[in-house]
C-alpha cells in the first residue's frame, strides 16, 4: 500500500514537471472566526505566489488540546510540514532531539535578525545559535478591558488605572453589577494573575521571579502586595459563573461586568459585537498602570523530512510568513501584532494602536510561556486555580507555595 | 496445539503489559520531560508528587468516589435486580430502561448531567420554578460537594449493568431452593441475604471487578463534567497523569503518578488474590 502510494505521488510529481509542487500540511489550532480567516491568509500567499499547496490540517480545541496530538506525530515519526506553537519552549525538547528542520541558513540570508522586532522573539527561535522557528505574531496579555454601559449604569467615571478600578467595585457592586468577569478556565486565573504581578509588582521583580527563578523575591513584599491584590481581585469576581473565556468576555460587552483582564485576543469579541474602543469598550495596557506588552503570540515550526524537495517548501513557507504584506494581512485578521516593525498598519483599531505605539517605544517584556517551563507554568496553574477558587486559601499561603514552585523551577 | 495458538497472545501480554508497566515504573524515576530520558534522579518525582496539594485532593476524591460508588452501585443495582426478579411484568421495558444509561459513554454522561446539575438550566431551576424559591442544589459549582455530583452521573450510568448481572444470578439460583426455604418459613429478605446472596458469591465477584476498575481509570466522566473544577475539587488520579504527561510535557511526574495508581492497585488485588487463590490449592 505504502509503496502503491509513493508511485501515485510519484507520478503526481512527474506530472508537474520539473516544479516538483509539494502539499505541505500544516497544523494549528486557529478554528474560531476570525482566526481561520487570518490562517486562510498564509494558505492564500503559499497557494499563490508558490508552486506548493498548503493542506490545512487544523485541529479542533485549544492549544491544550492540539499539542500532545501535534507532538505525538512528530516524535512518532509522522511529521507534517509546519506546526504551529506559542512562543517559547513547548517544543525545546522537540528541537534538541533533532526533530526540527534548521532554518538558519534562511534566517541569515534574509537577515532575519534585523527584521525581527522584538528581536527577543527569534532568540526563543533560537537554540545554541541555529534558528529553528519563524515568529508570525506578537499577542499580549497585558490588558484590561473595561464595560462603559457598566460605568455608566453605577454612574461613576470609567477607570483609567487598577486603583481606580478597585475603588469602583464596591459601587459596581451595589449596582448589581459584578466588577471582575473571569471565566473558570485554570488559564483565565495564571494569566489574570501574571498581568496584575506586572502592574502592581513592575516589570523587574517580574522578570527576576519570572526569568531568573529568584525565589526570594516572590517570597519577599513586592510580590505579597501582589497576592493581596490578586486576594481582593478574587473577591470582585464572585458572580461571573462562566467557563469560557468569551462568555466572560460576553458579559463586558453586554455590561454585566465592569471589567476583564484578558489578552488582547478578546478584541475580537468586541469587534464581532460591533463595539467601538472609546466609545463602548475601553482597553488598557498594563492595568494603565505600567504600559508594557508581553511578546507571546505564535511561531511555525517545520519538522525534519527526509525529502529535500520538501525541506525547499518548508524553508519558502517559513521566508514567506514573515514577508511584509503576509505579516500585514495575516495579523489584521488576527488582530494580533505584527512581528516586524517596518510594516504599516493604518487599518488598525484604537486599541492596536495604542499596542504597537508601546511596542515601538520598546516597553516589552518577554511572555511567561518564554522564560518558564511548561512543566513549571502547569504547576502555578494550578494553584492559581486552587487560589482564586478557594476563597479559604490566604494570600500569604498562595505566596508561599508560589515561592516553592519558582524555587524548583527549571 | 493450544499452547501453540496462545503463544502470539502470550507474547503480547508480556511485551505490552509487563514490558510497558515496567517501563513506566523504570522511567518514573528519571527527570524526563517531553521525551523519555535515562537520567536518574532518584525518588525526587514521587517526593514531589506527594508534595503536591492537587494529587493528594485528586487521592481524596478517589477514595470518597470509589467506597461510595462500590457501595452504591452493589446496594442499588441488587435491590433493582430483586424488585425485577418479582415476575413483574413489563421486565423487559424496565430492564431496557435501566440498562440503556450504559450505551452512552462517560464523555456523554457528564455532558448531560452537567446540564441536568446546572443551577440556571437544571434540577434547581425546575424546583424553584414550582414555587420554591429558596431550593438550592448546584453540586458542580460547590467545592464541598463537587466530587458527590460526579457520582450521581457515574451511579446512573453504571448501575444498570450491575442489575443486569445481578438478575442473571438471581435467575441462576434452583427454584428449589426458594420453595425450601418457603416451606421453612424463612421470611423472604432472610432468604435473600442468608441464602441467594452468598450463593450469588460469583457474581459479586464478578461486579466487584467491574466496579473497581471503572473507578481507578475515572477520568473522562470528571473532564466532561467539571473539567476538575471548581478550582481543583473534583480533580481525579487519572487526570492527573493525562495533564502531567502530555499537557506538561513532565513525562516522568506523569508515571510517578501512574506508578503510584498501580500499587494501589496491586495493594488492594494482590491480598485478595492470594486469599482466593490460595486457599483453593489447600482444599
Amino acid at each position: 500500500m505504502k509503496s502503491f502510494k509513493s508511485l501515485l505521488c510519484g507520478t503526481a510529481m512527474c506530472a508537474a514537471g520539473a516544479a516538483h509542487a509539494v502539499d505541505l500540511e500544516v497544523t494549528h489550532w486557529w478554528t474560531s472566526g476570525g482566526e481561520a480567516a487570518a490562517v486562510a491568509e498564509f494558505a492564500k500567499a503559499f497557494d499563490e505566489r508558490t508552486e506548493h499547496t498548503w493542506v490545512d490540517g487544523a485541529i479542533a480545541g485549544s492549544g491544550g488540546v492540539a499539542r500532545p496530538i501535534m507532538i505525538s506525530r512528530i516524535t512518532g515519526g509522522d511529521p507534517m510540514g509546519a506546526t504551529q506553537f506559542n512562543h517559547g519552549r513547548q517544543a525545546e525538547e522537540l528541537v534538541e532531539a533533532g526533530l526540527m528542520l534548521d532554518l538558519t541558513d534562511v534566517a541569515e540570508a534574509e537577515g532575519w535578525r534585523d527584521i525581527v522586532h522584538p528581536v527577543s522573539l527569534l532568540d526563543s527561535c533560537t537554540i545554541d545559535g541555529r534558528v529553528y522557528c519563524v515568529p508570525v505574531n506578537i499577542h499580549s496579555w497585558q490588558w484590561i478591558w473595561l464595560s462603559h454601559a457598566a460605568f455608566e449604569q453605577a454612574g461613576i467615571p470609567v477607570p483609567t488605572n487598577w486603583d481606580e478600578f478597585v475603588a469602583a467595585a464596591p459601587t459596581l457592586r451595589e449596582s448589581g453589577i459584578v466588577p471582575l468577569a473571569m471565566g473558570n478556565q485554570p488559564w483565565q486565573a495564571s494569566g489574570a494573575f501574571g498581568v496584575i504581578t506586572i502592574a502592581l509588582a513592575g516589570p523587574e521583580a517580574w522578570a527576576a521571579v519570572s526569568v531568573d527563578k529568584d525565589a526570594e523575591v516572590a517570597a519577599g513584599p513586592v510580590y505579597a502586595k501582589v497576592f493581596e491584590a490578586a486576594a481582593a481581585a478574587r473577591e470582585m469576581r464572585q458572580g461571573s459563573n462562566v467557563q469560557d473565556w468569551n462568555q466572560a468576555t460576553n458579559l463586558v460587552i453586554t455590561g454585566k461586568a465592569g471589567g476583564q483582564i484578558m489578552g488582547d485576543w478578546a478584541q475580537g469579541e468586541f469587534q464581532v459585537a460591533n463595539q467601538m474602543a472609546g466609545t463602548d469598550y475601553s482597553c488598557l495596557p498594563g492595568l494603565g498602570v505600567n504600559e508594557i506588552i508581553s511578546t507571546g503570540g505564535d511561531a511555525f515550526y517545520f519538522p525534519k523530512q527526509s525529502d529535500p524537495e520538501v525541506e525547499a517548501a518548508q524553508k519558502e513557507l517559513a521566508s514567506l510568513m514573515l514577508s511584509k504584506e503576509v505579516q500585514v494581512a495575516f495579523n489584521l485578521k488576527k488582530g494580533s501584532l505584527p512581528v516586524r516593525g517596518d510594516v504599516d498598519l493604518a487599518a488598525a483599531n484604537d486599541c492596536m494602536k495604542k499596542g504597537l505605539a508601546i511596542l515601538a517605544q520598546g516597553n516589552i517584556l518577554p511572555d511567561a510561556n518564554q522564560t518558564l517551563s511548561p512543566d513549571t507554568l502547569g504547576q502555578i496553574e494550578d494553584l492559581m486555580t486552587e487560589f482564586w477558587a478557594d476563597s479559604s486559601i490566604s494570600a500569604a499561603d498562595a505566596q508561599e507555595r508560589y515561592a516553592d514552585i519558582i524555587a524548583n523551577a527549571d | 496445539m493450544a499452547k501453540i495458538a496462545a503463544i502470539p497472545m502470550i507474547l503480547t501480554a508480556l511485551c505490552v503489559f509487563v514490558g510497558g508497566t515496567l517501563w513506566t515504573v523504570v522511567y518514573s524515576f528519571t527527570s524526563s520531560k517531553l521525551l523519555p530520558k535515562a537520567k536518574w534522579v532518584g525518588l525526587d518525582q514521587y517526593e514531589r508528587l506527594w508534595n503536591t496539594n492537587r494529587w493528594i485532593v485528586s487521592i481524596e476524591n478517589l477514595m470518597i468516589y470509589g467506597i461510595c460508588s462500590l457501595v452504591f452501585s452493589l446496594v442499588i443495582g441488587f435491590v433493582l435486580a430483586a424488585l425485577l426478579d418479582q415476575k413483574i411484568r413489563f421486565e423487559n421495558t424496565f430492564r431496557t430502561i435501566i440498562l440503556y444509561p450504559f450505551a452512552l459513554s462517560f464523555i456523554v454522561t457528564g455532558l448531560v448531567w452537567q446540564w441536568i446539575l446546572n443551577p440556571d438550566f437544571g434540577v434547581q431551576n425546575i424546583v424553584r420554578s414550582l414555587g420554591w424559591a429558596s431550593f438550592e442544589f448546584d453540586p458542580l459549582y460547590n467545592q464541598d460537594i463537587v466530587i458527590y455530583g460526579i457520582l450521581i452521573a457515574g451511579l446512573w450510568q453504571g448501575t444498570g449493568l450491575i442489575m443486569v448481572l445481578m438478575l442473571a444470578g438471581l435467575r441462576g439460583i434452583d427454584q428449589e431452593i426458594w420453595k425450601a426455604a418457603r416451606v421453612d418459613g424463612i421470611p423472604t429478605w432472610k432468604t435473600y441475604i442468608f441464602i441467594v446472596i452468598p450463593m450469588m458469591r460469583p457474581v459479586f465477584i464478578t461486579t466487584l471487578v467491574l466496579i473497581a476498575s471503572g473507578i481507578v481509570r475515572v477520568f473522562d466522566l470528571v473532564v466532561a463534567q467539571t473539567s476538575g473544577g471548581p478550582g481543583i475539587a473534583s480533580e481525579v488520579p487519572a487526570k492527573y497523569v493525562y495533564d502531567t504527561m502530555f499537557l506538561r510535557q513532565n513525562l516522568a511526574q506523569g508515571f510517578a503518578a501512574s506508578t503510584m495508581m498501580l500499587l494501589a492497585v496491586a495493594i488492594v488485588i494482590i491480598p485478595w488474590a492470594y486469599l482466593e487463590f490460595g486457599s483453593r490449592k489447600r482444599d
